[in-house]
Formats: structure tokens, sequence, C-alpha cells
């Protein structure tokens, strides 16, 4: 780690370490920091905690799953995002610019449409999301041009539309008491249904993709300038260029697929990190995993505790991002250029 | 070494740039390549620097087409300094340079103690040193022009293809970067760089390449090629010629 990195990426630590207190300590059942602690330090160590056999409930089995799906749900969306706002040179993308989240959204509503279970609902957006970002990339690399980032965003618009005509045609044919609801429910995005078992469908792809991201960090910082240049500096940019969108792709498809749509965060989050630690790849994609994590923890809190009935958490990420994004916009210059 | 274009057919799949041009660029050397706006000039460079394939005819290095060449490879041998244009991201002085170490690394490398050392040397000798930390979208157009020659620099090319170096900077820094192309020649790279002012090309280069409608008109030593008769002519305009008595220095200008 050189020089300015560290105060960044430790300020990001800070945030998701206040993030997990947060979201471990604060609900219906309160629980101390020091009964927390008290849990997690006699688990680590494979003894019994000191603190009612209630506390260690709400912290391992009701709260535990629901923590660890934002933290990884988070950190994913803000990896994304980090990935493609670099691949594609523009700093207002976000990780369903080609597609990814409204194809999730198709094969979810069709999931619900069919009465299939959980696995089956999150198989089908996990299967939507890749599907229609290898549906955008195939057309973009179809339709040759000299500027082949423009016509993959631009067939990433087209084919989200029809996506999202998709999703509508599904909720009017939907049964209106029964599916419908979970249709719109599991659009607007929630963690409330989270359990031990969806961690692992998340926790693998999320990896995979978060790995192959990492190890390409110092040719991603390569792939943000102009494609001619990239070449010209001895990337292969065609190639490269796949396995960074798959890789987003494949992160963000897991994550919608166990929490439906939540906006924003991918969108938000890699700003607050280029601000933290610069647009260098290497410190910025920790730092976006860092914060990303930290911020759904956050959003989530609110969103189980603020009213008696849960808020969905794509409602609450949009009334938080919308402000804050409009501030990022008056404050360009110093956070994108 | 030798980069050179054999009878390259030029141009883009539905539409013809050039035909039949001959180029040719020795190490130590510096040529200019002139022309109207649509004449060619950019295409002809990009299918020099392997960016794109020529239709017809070939582009080699030392007579080994750069079409066998993989995108690494070539990377080693020349280097690109794209026209001036604002980034993206505020990347570091230093990374910006460091970005030229790509094609020394493998696809998941990262710089190592040499690449830096390289990276700061290309710095020093710019005189840019001083600058490694600040971000490259916060110094100004001179210093970012420089910034991508130390990148090219640390590429360790045997060819530097530089596209409108001085167009958008100010007359100083005009200056300062021919002077900085004079010197990278005489460290033994070959230099190609196109331009619009032939004062430039008459200043900084030794060879000229005249272009136009993607045909050459003239090519030669820039005091043969780039005179008041060969410049009307491959502009279509009227140029007058200023003659320095003492020294013999031409200067050109227009209308």
């Amino acid at each position: 780690m050189r020089r300015s990195a560290l105060p960044g990426l430790t300020i990001a630590l800070i945030v998701l370490a206040a993030g997990l207190v947060v979201a471990f300590t604060i609900g219906r059942y309160p629980v101390s920091l020091a009964e927390l602690l008290d849990v997690l330090w006699s688990r680590a160590l494979g003894r019994a905690p000191s603190a009612p056999a209630a506390v260690e409930n709400v912290v391992l089995l009701v709260r535990g799953p629901r923590v660890v799906a934002a933290l990884l749900v988070g950190s994913a969306l803000a990896v994304a995002g980090t990935a493609f706002q670099g691949l594609f040179r523009n700093p207002l993308v976000s990780p369903d610019i080609l597609g990814a989240s409204s194809g999730a959204a198709l094969g979810a509503v069709i999931g619900i449409f069919f009465s299939l279970g959980v696995f089956g609902i999150e198989f089908l957006a996990f299967a939507g999301g890749l599907a229609a970002v290898a549906a955008v990339y195939v057309i973009g690399s179809m339709l040759r041009s000299r500027d082949p980032i423009l016509v993959l965003v631009l067939a990433g618009v087209v084919i989200g539309a029809l996506l999202g005509a998709g999703v509508g045609l599904v909720k009017y044919l939907a049964d209106p008491y029964n599916q419908l609801p979970a249709m719109t429910f599991w659009l607007l995005g929630s963690l409330a249904a989270t359990s031990l078992s969806d961690l692992l469908p998340l926790l693998g792809p999320v990896a995979i993709g978060t790995i192959v991201l990492v190890a390409l960090r110092w040719r991603m910082n390569v792939m943000s300038l102009p494609d001619e240049e990239a070449r010209a500096l001895g990337v292969s940019t065609g190639p490269l260029r796949i396995a960074i969108v798959a890789a987003a792709t494949l992160v963000t498809s897991a994550s919608v697929a166990t929490s439906g749509i939540i906006g924003w965060i991918g969108l938000v989050v890699p700003h607050l990190a280029r601000a933290l630690v610069g647009p260098d790849f290497p410190r910025l994609l920790p730092a976006s995993a860092l914060l990303g994590g930290g911020f759904l923890l956050f959003i989530d809190t609110l969103a189980r505790t603020a009213a008696p009935v849960e808020i969905p958490l794509g409602i609450l990420t949009a009334v938080i991002g919308t402000p804050f994004f409009i501030w990022l916009l008056a404050d360009m210059q110093r956070s994108w250029s | 070494m030798t980069l050179a274009g054999r009878d390259l057919t030029i141009g883009y799949s539905d539409r013809v740039v050039g035909r039949g041009l001959n180029v040719a660029l020795a190490q130590g050397e510096v040529l200019a390549l002139l022309g109207p706006n649509g004449g060619g000039k950019t295409t002809l460079l990009k299918t020099l620097l392997g960016l794109l394939a020529p239709l017809a005819g070939e582009a080699v290095i030392d007579g080994r087409s750069l079409a066998t060449y993989s995108v690494r490879e070539r990377a080693r041998h020349i280097a690109y300094v794209p026209q001036l244009h604002t980034p993206t991201f505020a990347f570091t002085v230093e990374a910006v340079v460091l970005m030229g170490r790509t094609a020394h690394g493998s696809l998941f490398a990262r710089p190592t103690a040499h690449d830096r050392e390289v990276a700061r040397q290309s710095l020093v000798r710019f005189g840019i040193d001083h600058l490694s930390d600040r971000p490259y979208t916060m110094i100004s157009g001179g210093e970012r022009q420089l910034v991508l020659l130390a990148r090219a620099l640390a590429q360790e090319p045997q060819f530097i293809v530089l596209d409108e170096p001085t167009a958008s900077l100010d007359f100083g820094n005009q200056g300062k970067v021919m002077r900085e192309i004079r010197a990278l020649s005489a460290s033994g790279h070959g230099v190609l760089f196109t331009t619009h002012d032939p004062n430039h090309a008459l200043r900084a280069a030794d060879r000229a390449y005249l272009l136009r409608g993607g045909e050459r008109i003239a090519e030669g030593k820039v005091a043969e090629v780039l005179t008041k008769t060969q410049l009307e002519e491959l502009y279509r305009a009227p140029v007058d010629t200023l003659t320095d008595m003492t020294s013999g220095t031409n200067a050109f200008l227009p209308g």
C-alpha cells in the first residue's frame, strides 16, 4: 500500500465495522455491544457464551444471515459498479447498465408467475441477468462500430427496455391477489427473507467475480482509457472487456437474485470510494467493497427498524441516493475529474 | 530497426482512405506527416501503429509484418501518444506513466520496483517528476502532453508515434514538445508525428511526408519538401515564405 491509500481504506473499514455493529445490535430485540462481542468471541473460540441463549439466537440465527447477505450484496453491487464505471469510462454508469437487473427481474417475475420455490426464482433471476448481458454483448459485437463501448451501452438500453416490457406483461397476467404483491415486493428489493441456505448461492458467484476483478485490477486502470490507447499500451481490450463484463455481471446477477433490485448502491458508492482513495483500481476496488457492504448494512438496518413494517430497500436507497447524487453532480469537479 | 508501410491500402471496411502508400521510419529519425484534414493522416498513423489492419499491403518492423505481433509485443516496439484529451478519472501522474509499463508485465502482474524506477526516470527526463502525485486532470495541457511522452518512453519502445502533439498547446509548450521530439530521436527513437503546422515539421523533423486525399504528394528531407510550391499544392491555398537572411531558415505563413 503506497502513500495516501491507507487513511482512505481505514475510513472505509470503520464504516463497515460501524455498519456491522449497528446491524447486529439495533432491532426489535436490542443486543448490547458487549453481548454481541461476547457471542461472536465465544463462537470464534468454540466455547459457550455467557449471554442468554436468546441473544445468541438473535445474533447468529436471526440477524446473522441477513447481515452477511447485506454485506455481500452491498459489496458486490459496489464492486460491479466500480468495474463498469471504469470500463465504460463514465461515472454515471451503474451495474445494471447492460441489462443485468432487468434480465434478473424478468427471470424472477416469471419464477413467481409459475409459483416456483425460492430457489427456482433465484435461479431464474440469476440466469435472466446473465442471459440479458450476453444478448447485449452479442448484439453489440454484431453491430460493428468504431466505438464499441457506445454500441454496447445503447444495446443495453434497448434490451433493458424490452425486458422491462416483458416484466410489465408478466405482472399484467399475474394473479392480482397473490402473485402481483410478491412480484412488486421482490422488484423493490428486500433482504427480509434471507436465510442461511441463501448465503452459499450468493457467496460463490460473488467470490468468483470479485476474485477475477481483483486479479485484473492493474489492467483495469488501462481499460479505463480509450480503446485504441489501451491497445497501444499492450492490452488486448476485446477479451479483457468480456472478462470484466462477465465477472461484474456474475456478482450483480447473484446479488439481484438474492435481494431483488436495489438501485443506487452501484452508482453512488464508487464515487464515495474514489473520493477516499482516488481512481487507482488496486485501491478503489477494496475501498468500494468495504463501503458498499457498510452502506447496505446501514440501509438494511433502517429498512427493518424505521417503521412498524419493513420498508423496501430499493425505496430507501432511492430516497437517500437521489439527493446524494445531486450533490455529487454539483461537486463533480472534485469527485470525478 | 525500421518501421515501414509497404504498398499500403488504408481505410475501414466500408471506406478506402488511401492507396499505394510507402512509408519508412528508421530509429534515430523524425518523420512529420502533413496534409489537409480528411487526407488520411490519422488513418495512416493507426495503420502503422497496428491499431488498424491495412486493407492491402503490410506494415512491418524490420521486415516482419505487424499482424504477426501480439498486442503486447507490438507495444514493446511502438508507443502511441494520442491527441490530448481530458481523461475521465483523476489518476495520478505516476499512475498514468506506470500504465506505460503494461506491456512489460503479465496479465495479472502488479508493477515491480523496476517498473516504478523506469517510470520515475521517464518523469525525470521530461523534468516533471515533481508532478508524480498530482492528479493528471489537474495539471496544464503542456504538462499533460509531457506526461503522455513520459508514458510512451516508459514503454521502452524503438518507435514513438504522436498524433498532433502540438495541437492545443500554447506557443511556449509547442516549442518544448518539439525540442523533446528532437531529444527522443537523439536517444535512438524513431519518431513519427502528424502536424498542421509546416513550421513545426521544419523545426522538429528530418523528413516530411505530404499526404492529400489518401495520396502521397511528396516525401523527402524537410528542407527540400517543405517549399512554397509544395505547400500551396498540398493545402490548395496561398502560402508566404519568410527567410531569415543570416541563417537562411525558412518559415511559412498561411493566407
